[in-house]
């Protein structure tokens, strides 16, 4: 007579039990529940057995098999969750980074101050309506100068060292040139800005033969100088985006404006700047494109790129500008 | 201009400090530029006499002084100047005082004699910019008197930057004018009498029809003594407005121009050879001018003539050989005036830049000459004695500058400025500034004074009034706002979003100057022609660019001396080409040409063409502990190309072979959009690269920013539901068989179905047949409506290996 099946059972549970929990690694584990439950395994041969026993007794002998087989595999579960999480933490713990070396791959670039500055005035005088225009660099007398009220030999020329190429062209010496263009092909009302290269025959620490200008025009039918102060003065104030900065303006002369204004700047009580020259449209740039004076009024204003660029990101040389130095210009990134 | 505050304010005085005063000036839009002391720096120097004086006894060149400075006992100098003698009024520097050249006074021993102090020249106390000899002081200078206090030189000197409209502001009295105005003060006129007339001498002076002279006033001044200097009050004003006493003559005229705005001339009359003519240079004529320089002059210019030819350029320089010196005795004096319109320009053309010059071409006040001869008349008599003979005042009224009367709305008014001040107010401004003004129903009838050139338009008068209310009193204002809603094309790719597709790549933008060196130029395009400019800040930056490469080279250059060993950069803007007639353009320049039409052409014949160019050398990435370290190649900058066109999302893009010397033979391409040929990319011409005297490898491309510019509105289509096949092949084929030809034999065997080629690997090597290249490449099949089966694979891969290999020979690799 053998033993009863329960009771070999039972210690069959208590000996996988310990083998189970003794297996210390995924393998291990493997090996012990072959060794319960594979094929030729303990239980297998113990579910086997069950074939000798009586009729009567098998239901149940098969009941208490299985439900030990359950009992195993639960145990063989429980712990290959138990080792699988011991594996991956100790995975885990060897694809460990050195989180502080720099990022792999890629390189800095960025775009040139002037760019960033003239993106920045044409993105606050958008909101108003301003629309960008260009326009040649090589230039005609007519549209730099005549069509400008600056007639040969004016002494206003003079103010412009000109640089010519044979006596009717030359390198425009401001956008203003482009305000006669746009005017010559776009009706008022009109809002546009104009930025571009402006050349002037000087070179020095303050001079640069080649710099940038952004041209305004703004005609409609009532614009008077109180507005084209109010507008002047709300850009620079965004433009400079600080708290104390005050603006003044002052008459001045420019053929194509009348009246005229010089606008000065000053940030946190330093000295006073001069940034821009703006005025009323003169009439007779008016009559030379066409435009009834009676009916329109307008304002025009040139400002200096890069002094506004020295100021906003305090550059203190304007030659930096042009000598493309990679370790001024990454500044910028 | 500059000019001293003291003798401004003999003319108006208003009731505010220095600065305020220079406030003032500046927002009635006469710049102060700055305004520093009139005094020198220098310390304890007083008025002093010399007592007397010998030789010292060891040394040739010194001579020991007993100087009397106001004290009770005399103090022993000793002074080197040839001009020290006995009663000489001069400067004392005493000991414990300073010079403004920083040195301090001690008691000294010079050669054994005792020295307490020094005997000063002007020049020493900076009061002039020469000064052979020590300081002469008038006979009755209070001995012991601080020089400082002496000379006045408790003033300030103010240096305005005048706008070349306001020629009227051009003197003492046109500043004052201005300040009245301002603070609604008089002008306290100076007191100017005719001088009696003592002698008839008269001279004669011819003045010629249809020159620039309008009026010609002149005397002659006989018995004069200019041989000594002019006095310290006429001396220390002059130099105060930056103008070198010369002789009491020229002084005079100098002084009279500064305060009454009217350029004056003083010839030496014995020196005069028969009449004085005011006529137009003849062709061939020569004047020495008093600068000593001996010019030709042109038949467009008015000069003063005598019998023996030109002896001046009116209004603009004198000449040398009738020249005031310390001998001249009779003196004829010239107030003339001379039309701005035609002096205009002259002063340039002769590169004679003089105050009175200055003066001419802006507009001198054509009421002023009879004025200004008197008060110069009277002044010189004072200080060079003579007796005066009587005024000769030619004039031609019909040629007189006059200012047009003028209707000045007061709805213009409100509309041009903004604001709506009395009637009262604007009459008042207009009555100080001069403006003669009777009210209308609409406003105002304005005539301008003689002297305000710059009136001429209603807008004109209407800037006076902003300009005397100031315009920091006027309120800043939004006009009424009508918002535009404006188009915003799809199709159009701003220039911005390119060079933001570049920075994010890891381009750097530059900006380099349009004009540069010819020879470069003429080595990178030598098939363009440039346009040269006729005045060049200098050689280097001589002809206008006709390629954005050569800006980018020297970039590159530039930054490999400071230690740089990568770089990528671009740049955007306009390149030029001249005369396109003479030199034909190749495909490239003329499908640019076309695509920017005449938008940037203006009437010059030059096309100016917006350009993008780039430029990549060294390594492609950022130095790293991980990353690439190969240098970028024509492949990478070539990607980085492709990645524009993509943003465009335009026509398709291709590269094609191309002829550019500017690149390596083996290594360039023209880029071609939609069948044009809009730019190129390439490694820089080795040959090139050696003559740059550059020790890296460079690639370059320019491209149309035009072609860049145009995109498509994206119209999007389904997708296949059904999976796709993927069939690799690997092709043997000549390496002289490109990609291109490849793939388009590809395509054409599987039109419906393929729906990409990837090329995953190129070869060539020891292991394959000499001149031959393996090529792999994977098809990816796909049908829109069904799963595809791989006896159809098969099928179209055995078609296109069989149309590869008819029409390339390439056989397939097993």
């Amino acid at each position: 007579m053998t033993q009863p099946i329960s009771l070999d059972l039972d210690n069959l549970i208590t000996e996988a039990s310990g083998m189970i929990a003794d297996a210390g690694s995924i393998d291990a584990l493997e090996n012990a529940r072959v060794e319960l439950l594979g094929k030729k395994g303990r239980l297998t041969g113990v579910l086997k057995s069950i074939g000798s026993l009586p009729v009567e007794e098998k239901p149940a002998a098969g009941q208490a098999v299985n439900k030990a087989k359950q009992a195993v595999q639960a145990l063989v579960d429980e712990r290959r969750l138990v080792l699988d999480h011991a594996e991956l933490a100790e995975k885990l713990k060897s694809d460990a980074l050195d989180i502080t070396l720099p990022g792999a791959g890629g390189q800095a670039g960025g775009l040139h101050p002037i760019t960033l500055t003239i993106e920045r005035i044409s993105a606050l005088f958008a909101q108003l309506g301003f629309e960008t225009s260009i326009g040649p660099e090589i230039e005609d007398d007519y549209h730099n100068f005549e069509a400008l009220n600056i007639p040969a030999h004016h002494p206003a020329r003079a103010m412009h060292d000109t640089f010519y190429f044979d006596i009717n062209r030359l390198l425009r010496t401001h956008t203003s040139s482009v305000q006669i263009r746009y005017m010559e092909t776009v009706q008022p009302p009109l809002r546009v800005i104009a930025p571009g290269r402006v050349y002037r025959c000087d070179s020095d620490m303050t001079h640069s033969p080649m710099f940038h200008q952004v041209e305004g025009l703004l005609v409609d039918r009532d614009i008077a100088l109180t507005d084209l102060m109010g507008h002047l003065e709300a850009f620079l104030k965004l433009f400079f985006d600080q708290d104390d900065c005050e603006i003044r303006f002052r008459p001045s002369y420019f053929p194509f404006t009348e009246p005229s204004a010089e606008v000065d700047i000053r940030i946190n009580k330093g000295p006073w700047l001069e940034v821009l020259g703006s005025g009323i449209v003169h009439p007779s740039v008016f009559q030379s494109v066409g435009i009834d004076t009676e009916q329109f009024t307008g304002y025009a204003f040139g400002m200096g790129v890069e002094r506004l660029a020295m100021l906003r990101y305090g550059v203190n040389d304007l030659r930096l500008f042009f000598e493309n130095d990679m370790r001024f210009l990454s500044q910028f990134h | 201009m500059k000019f001293s505050e003291k003798w401004l304010r003999e003319w108006v005085n208003p009731a505010v400090d220095t600065e305020a005063l220079g406030e003032q000036l500046t927002f009635l839009g006469l710049e102060v530029d700055e305004i520093v002391s009139a005094a020198p720096d220098f310390k304890g120097v007083v008025v002093a006499r010399i007592d007397s004086i010998e030789q010292h006894p060891d040394a040739d060149r010194l001579r020991v002084c007993q100087v009397d400075f106001g004290d009770s006992e005399l103090v022993q100098v000793v002074c080197g100047a040839p001009n020290a003698r006995q009663g000489l009024v001069t400067a004392l520097a005493q000991v414990g005082g300073q010079l403004p050249s920083g040195m301090k006074l001690k008691k000294a021993k010079l050669r054994g004699a005792v020295s307490m102090g020094m005997l000063c020249s002007s020049s020493e106390l900076e009061l002039s910019d020469q000064g052979e000899g020590i300081m002469e002081l008038p006979e009755n200078a209070p001995v012991g008197t601080d020089l400082a206090v002496y000379l006045e030189l408790d003033d300030s000197i103010i240096d305005i930057d005048l706008t070349p409209d306001r020629g009227d502001c051009l003197s003492i009295r046109g500043i004052a004018r201005d300040l009245c105005a301002k603070n609604d003060l008089p002008l306290q006129l100076r007191e100017i009498n005719e001088v009696t007339v003592q002698v008839d001498a008269e001279y004669a002076v011819v003045v010629e029809p249809d020159n620039a002279c309008v009026r010609y006033a002149g005397r002659m001044v006989s018995g004069v003594s200019v041989g000594g200097s002019s006095p310290n009050w006429m001396v220390e004003r002059l130099r105060r407005a930056g103008v070198r006493s010369i002789n009491p003559a020229v002084d005079v005229t100098n002084y009279v121009m500064l305060e009454l705005g009217q350029p004056m001339h003083a010839f030496d009359a014995d020196k005069l050879q028969g009449p004085i003519q005011v006529r137009l240079a003849r062709a061939g004529e020569r004047v020495l001018l008093l600068d000593g320089r001996d010019v030709a002059l042109d038949d467009e210019t008015t000069i003063i003539a005598d019998d023996s030819g030109p002896i001046g350029i009116a209004g603009i320089m004198g000449g040398e050989s009738t020249a005031v010196d310390e001998n001249t005795t009779n003196i004829f004096f010239e107030s003339a005036l001379f039309l701005p319109e035609i002096i205009a320009g002259k002063p340039r053309r002769y590169s004679a830049h003089s105050e009175s010059a200055h003066r001419f071409e802006r507009g001198v006040d054509p009421a002023g000459q009879r004025e200004a001869l008197e008060y110069a008349t009277g002044l010189l008599k004072n200080i060079a004695g003579g007796k005066a003979g009587p005024v000769a005042d030619w004039q031609n009224s019909e040629r007189m500058p006059i200012r047009p009367t003028v209707e000045v709305r007061n709805s213009r008014l409100q509309r041009v400025l903004g604001i709506s001040p009395s009637s009262s107010v604007v009459e008042t401004i207009y009555q100080r500034l001069g403006i003669n003004c009777t009210a209308t129903d609409a406003g105002w009838t304005v005539d301008a004074p003689s002297y305000r050139y710059d009136l001429a338009i209603e807008e004109d008068y209407l800037e006076e009034i902003a300009r005397v209310l100031g315009y920091d009193s006027l309120p800043r204002t939004f006009p009424a706002h009508r918002p535009i809603f404006r188009a915003v094309p799809e199709t159009r790719v701003s220039p911005l979003a390119v060079k933001l597709r570049l920075v994010a790549q890891g381009y750097q933008e530059v900006v380099t100057y349009s004009f540069v060196e010819a020879q470069q130029q003429q080595s990178l395009r030598p098939d363009l022609q440039a346009l040269p400019l006729a005045n060049p800040i200098s050689s280097e930056l001589g002809v206008m660019r006709t390629t954005l490469i050569g800006g980018l080279v020297s970039t590159l250059q530039k930054n490999l001396a400071r230690q740089t060993s990568a770089l990528a950069v671009f740049e955007t803007g306009l390149r030029f080409l001249a005369n396109p007639d003479n030199a034909p353009l190749s495909e490239l320049d003329e499908f640019i040409a076309a695509a920017h039409g005449d938008d940037l052409q203006s009437d010059t014949g030059v096309h100016q063409q917006n350009m993008l160019a780039g430029l990549v050398a060294g390594r492609r990435h950022a130095e790293n502990w991980n990353s690439d370290t190969t240098p970028a190649d024509f492949y990478s900058v070539k990607a980085d190309i492709e990645s524009l066109f993509h943003q465009a999302n335009g026509l398709p893009v291709t590269f094609e072979p191309t002829e550019l010397d500017l690149l390596h033979p083996g290594q360039r391409a023209g880029i071609s959009v939609g069948g044009h040929v809009v730019g190129f990319v390439g490694a820089l011409n080795p040959t090139l690269q050696r003559s740059l005297d550059l020790d890296i490898t460079a690639i370059v491309f320019e491209l149309s920013l035009e072609a860049l510019s145009s995109s498509r509105v994206p119209k999007a289509t389904g997708m296949s539901k059904f999976p796709q096949v993927r069939r690799d092949i690997a092709l043997l084929v000549d390496d002289s068989v490109p990609y291109q030809a490849i793939v388009d034999i590809v395509r054409e065997n599987a039109p419906t179905i393929l729906r990409d080629v990837k090329v995953f690997d190129v070869y060539q090597g020891d292991k394959l047949p000499e001149g031959k290249k393996s090529m792999a490449l994977g098809l990816i099949l796909q049908e829109f409506s069904r799963t595809l089966e791989d006896k159809e694979v098969e099928k179209i891969v055995t078609k296109i290996v069989a149309a590869l290999e008819a029409a390339h020979g390439a056989v397939l690799r097993v």
